[in-house]
């Protein structure tokens, strides 16, 4: 049986936010990127949810991963270094709006 | 983790024990890579480690965490239970101090 | 299976390896010989692979242009195998420097590259590399001109990296086998540069 395939909503280029939201349980979107604006990058394919797949659950349907930048200045507040230097981060889509 | 204060990066390796080695090949086997059957993701080893409490973590070396972890899994998963890792463990330091 | 020739009592936890093996043996969920062969698999993929994907990549631009594409793909046209490995190459160039990270757990290109440093798994290097990654590089003796742009990519998913270092000048003519003597592990995670001896 297949589980409809969830479409890709985001392309690269799009600016797009990471929900500021705390679940319990295995998550693969880092505390830090948690509520912060980037620009996708690229589509890197869909793949099982890890959030489920940690609970021996199927993980389907597979999610649209996506690789984000950050603009460093962006995510940390007094960052050193170059306004250009970024922060590449593979988020799902599940996390975006 | 990322982002949180922490000290200077000891460019620090070591040569991996056999031991260690064995842990990873499991890691490798039990995840369905190399021949192996899938029989858990390494989702559920990730869940079990992060589940660790914080000193455990920082007082277990690497392949300690996923040993740990490995083992919980399978627990989890009902391919062996705690009593017979208990069993076998009494039984391999039993053998093992009969080499002495 | 013994560590080694000297006795030494079993650990907490290199007892529960001894026993967690025997168990699955016993039950039939690995064999022995499943756990050698997968041992010796991991001892035969080392930093030697990746240099000779940085090498082809800096003589052919075909196949750079394919690595930049399909890290994966570019493997195994090398004859490289790299089972169940998704990897994202990223370059260096003048103007930008990439820096690879786990901050989750210790994500690593393992299949292409062999198991990873312990600094790599470190909870400071973890923590520092997506904050300060100026610093970190500095802590490792790589001082980077103000101007250069870092992208420090962390493996939160399925993806893994490689950085592409940047041909140092000075090599013109080299043989790819030369040329992938330069290129350390290091370069390939991003804390480093290869350089001419």
């Amino acid at each position: 049986m297949n589980a409809s395939a969830i479409e890709p909503r985001f392309r690269s280029g799009d600016r797009v936010r990471v929900r500021r939201v705390y679940p319990l349980g295995h998550m693969r979107t880092p505390f830090y990127i948690r509520g912060h604006g980037g620009v996708i990058e690229r589509l890197c394919g869909s793949f099982g949810n890890p959030e489920e797949l940690a609970q021996q659950r199927s993980g389907e349907p597979k999610q649209p991963l996506y690789r984000v930048r950050f603009l460093q200045k962006d995510v940390w507040p007094g960052y050193r270094g170059n306004a250009a230097d970024t922060l590449d981060v593979e988020i799902f889509q599940h996390w975006l709006e | 983790m990322g982002g949180l204060p922490a000290g200077k990066v000891e460019a620090t390796e070591h040569d991996y024990a056999e031991w260690e080695r064995r842990v990873d090949a499991l890691m490798i086997l039990l995840s369905g890579v190399k021949g192996g059957a899938k029989r858990m993701t390494v989702d559920e080893l990730r869940k079990n480690i992060e589940a660790l409490p914080p000193d455990a973590y920082d007082r277990m070396s690497y392949y300690e965490r996923w040993v740990s972890a490995i083992t919980q899994t399978m627990i989890q998963r009902g391919f062996i239970t705690t009593e017979e890792l208990g069993r076998k463990m009494e039984e391999t330091r039993r053998r093992e101090r009969q080499r002495d | 299976m013994k560590d080694s020739g000297g006795y030494q009592p079993y650990s907490y936890f290199q007892l529960m390896e001894v026993s967690l093996r025997e168990l699955l043996v016993e039950k039939g969920i690995v064999t022995e010989a499943q756990v050698a062969a997968a041992v010796e698999d991991m001892r035969n993929r080392s930093p030697e692979r990746g240099a000779r994907v940085v090498a082809r990549a800096w003589t052919d631009g075909d196949f750079r242009r394919k690595l930049l594409e399909d890290g994966t793909a570019a493997c195994e046209q090398l004859g490289l195998d790299v089972p169940a490995l998704r990897l994202v190459v990223v370059e260096n160039t003048p103007a930008v420097h990439n820096m690879i990270v786990c901050t989750l757990c210790s994500c690593y290109p393992r299949m292409l590259l062999g198991l990873p440093p312990d600094w790599y798994k470190s909870r400071n290097y973890r923590s520092r590399a997506v904050r300060e990654p100026r610093a970190v590089l500095s802590e490792f003796g790589l001082f980077l001109d103000e101007k250069t742009t870092i992208r420090v990519h962390d493996s939160t998913a399925d993806m893994r990296y490689l950085v592409l270092p940047m041909r140092p000048g000075g090599t013109e003519g080299w043989s790819e086998e030369r040329l992938a003597s330069i290129v350390t592990r290091d370069c390939m995670i991003g804390v480093a540069v290869p350089k001419i001896h």
